[in-house]
């Protein structure tokens, strides 16, 4: 096989004293979906922010294979070429849909920036592309000329998704995807991202502390208690034979239906 | 014929931190091999660890040491403490696994949830849901189903849809965990058929089969399962 995607070595953060996320180390290989899981406060999001590049380690390094620019060292670049690698070749999904939209301007128009930053110029072509990942997903194309201020929680989190896959990225980070949505809207989102994992071979690292959403979206789990990666493996693995006691001690907590 | 599966000293033991680091072995030196157009059934008690032993050679549970060995690709590989991706790579190509339940997942419909496995391996949609509609009808699932999600099927309907998905890919190696567990007498009847022609086709099989009139019809070869220290 070829060669990872994304590689962390050692990453480390702190806050003032305390050490948010303590010597990650891993490897995302292309089309891989890779949950990171663990209560609130264990380091997770922080981690994400590292690898994404929004957050600088105070240890570690995390090199990226580009498709533009071969092996990069994510925080050894500038702040305009991370900038550049964020919109042409990534994707940043937020819980917080607010944060990841322009919310003053139209749902065309949020996802028609992102084209136009990867140089497209042609108006009917960015309309056109613009319809089709509305249709695919599932917002009424007569939603399209509307501000998301309009949309509700759920719409607003598809059409950030939307927004963050137009420009065909290589690689999607998502903090909570489907946090704070109705399970019906949750059901509907996690088929959604399903199929366009699978159907564009995204690779992606995702938080979650939803257990059932790591289950259906994931292949791979690590799991974080106070700032380190206490196990990790296949997410079957770890979810039916939890070998730490804290992720035992996860799993035995979820809620049966 | 050669095996494509072959298990040696193979450890498993579950240790529970919550009662105290209490360990459980239930695997000890477990050592077999299938080749092609075999079917070892697994025989021993309930809770004399089968099940384990069919999830560790799935690679869903984790073995302390020992090794699991298949054939993947035109060569061995070793499954114990294998990567991630060489375990799913396996599963994508080499090795199907029935388990007793089907793991329902919203808003797919049955027949998407059977072509699944088909269109990963990077077969056309279309030729792969034909195929999925074929064998849900083999298996007397009505066609009014076919789009809808096998949340709201009863327990034999979901177990047939859990069936198709593991037969349409042809794996070389599959795994049956009680595959008929929950089916009548005319649909059970049919999933022997559907097993029988898989080991006749060359599929390498391991199950785990309750009733014995299921076994006697599948299987070519038992591999008896008891609990370190239980006496035979």
């Amino acid at each position: 096989m070829s060669a990872p995607l994304l590689s962390a070595r050692g990453v480390t953060k702190r806050f003032g004293e305390r050490i948010a996320c303590r010597d990650v180390s891993f490897e995302l290989w292309p089309g891989e979906v890779l949950g990171i899981v663990g209560e609130s406060g264990s380091g997770k999001t922080t981690l994400l922010n590292c690898l994404a590049g929004r957050l600088t380690p105070d240890g570690g390094t995390v090199t990226y294979e580009s498709a533009a620019a071969g092996t990069v060292d994510v925080h050894g670049l500038s702040e305009a070429r991370r900038r550049l690698l964020a919109r042409t070749e990534w994707g940043f999904v937020n819980q917080d849909a607010r944060e990841g939209l322009r919310m003053g301007v139209s749902a065309g128009a949020n996802i028609g920036e992102r084209l136009m930053a990867i140089g497209a110029r042609h108006y009917g072509t960015i309309r056109q592309t613009s319809c089709d990942w509305l249709a695919r997903v599932e917002i009424d194309l007569d939603r399209l000329d509307d501000r998301p201020t309009t949309y509700s929680g759920g719409m607003r989190q598809r059409l950030q998704i939307a927004r963050n896959l137009v420009s065909e990225p290589r690689l999607v980070f998502m903090d909570e995807p489907t946090g704070g949505l109705d399970v019906s809207v949750q059901a509907r989102l996690l088929d959604l991202l399903r199929g366009l994992v699978d159907r564009f071979h995204l690779s992606a690292v995702l938080v979650t502390h939803d257990l059932g959403v790591a289950r259906l979206l994931t292949h791979r789990l690590m799991v974080m208690q106070g700032g380190k990666v206490v196990e990790d493996g296949l997410t079957d693995q770890v979810l039916d034979d939890p070998q730490h006691a804290y992720t035992q001690m996860l799993v035995a907590s979820i809620l049966p239906v | 014929m050669l095996p494509v599966l072959r298990v040696s000293a193979l450890n498993k033991a579950f240790v529970m931190h919550a009662q105290g680091d209490l360990a459980l072995p239930v695997l000890q030196d477990v050592a077999l091999s299938v080749a092609p157009g075999e079917c070892l059934a697994l025989v021993g008690p309930s809770g004399a660890g089968k099940s384990t032993l069919l999830r560790s050679l799935y690679g869903n549970y984790r073995p302390q040491s020992g090794s699991i060995q298949i054939r993947h690709r035109d060569q061995w590989v070793e499954l114990v403490g294998a990567e991630p991706r060489v375990v799913l790579d396996v599963r994508r190509h080499t090795m199907g696994f029935v388990s007793q339940f089907l793991r329902v997942i919203p808003r797919i419909g049955a027949v998407d949830v059977v072509a699944e496995p088909m269109v990963r391996r990077g077969a056309p949609a279309e030729e792969a849901r034909r195929r999925a509609e074929f064998l849900l009808g083999l298996l007397g699932i009505p066609a009014r189903l076919w789009a809808l999600p096998p949340a709201t099927f009863s327990g034999g309907e979901q177990q047939r849809v859990n069936i198709a998905r593991s037969l349409i890919a042809d794996y070389p190696v599959l795994l049956l965990d009680e595959p008929t567990a929950s089916l009548d007498t005319a649909n059970r009847d049919g999933v022997i058929d559907l097993i029988r022609q898989r080991r006749e086709a060359g599929t390498a099989i391991v199950g785990i089969f309750h009733d014995t009139t299921v076994r006697d019809a599948v299987a070519t070869r038992l591999h008896n399962v008891a609990l370190p220290g239980a006496q035979p």
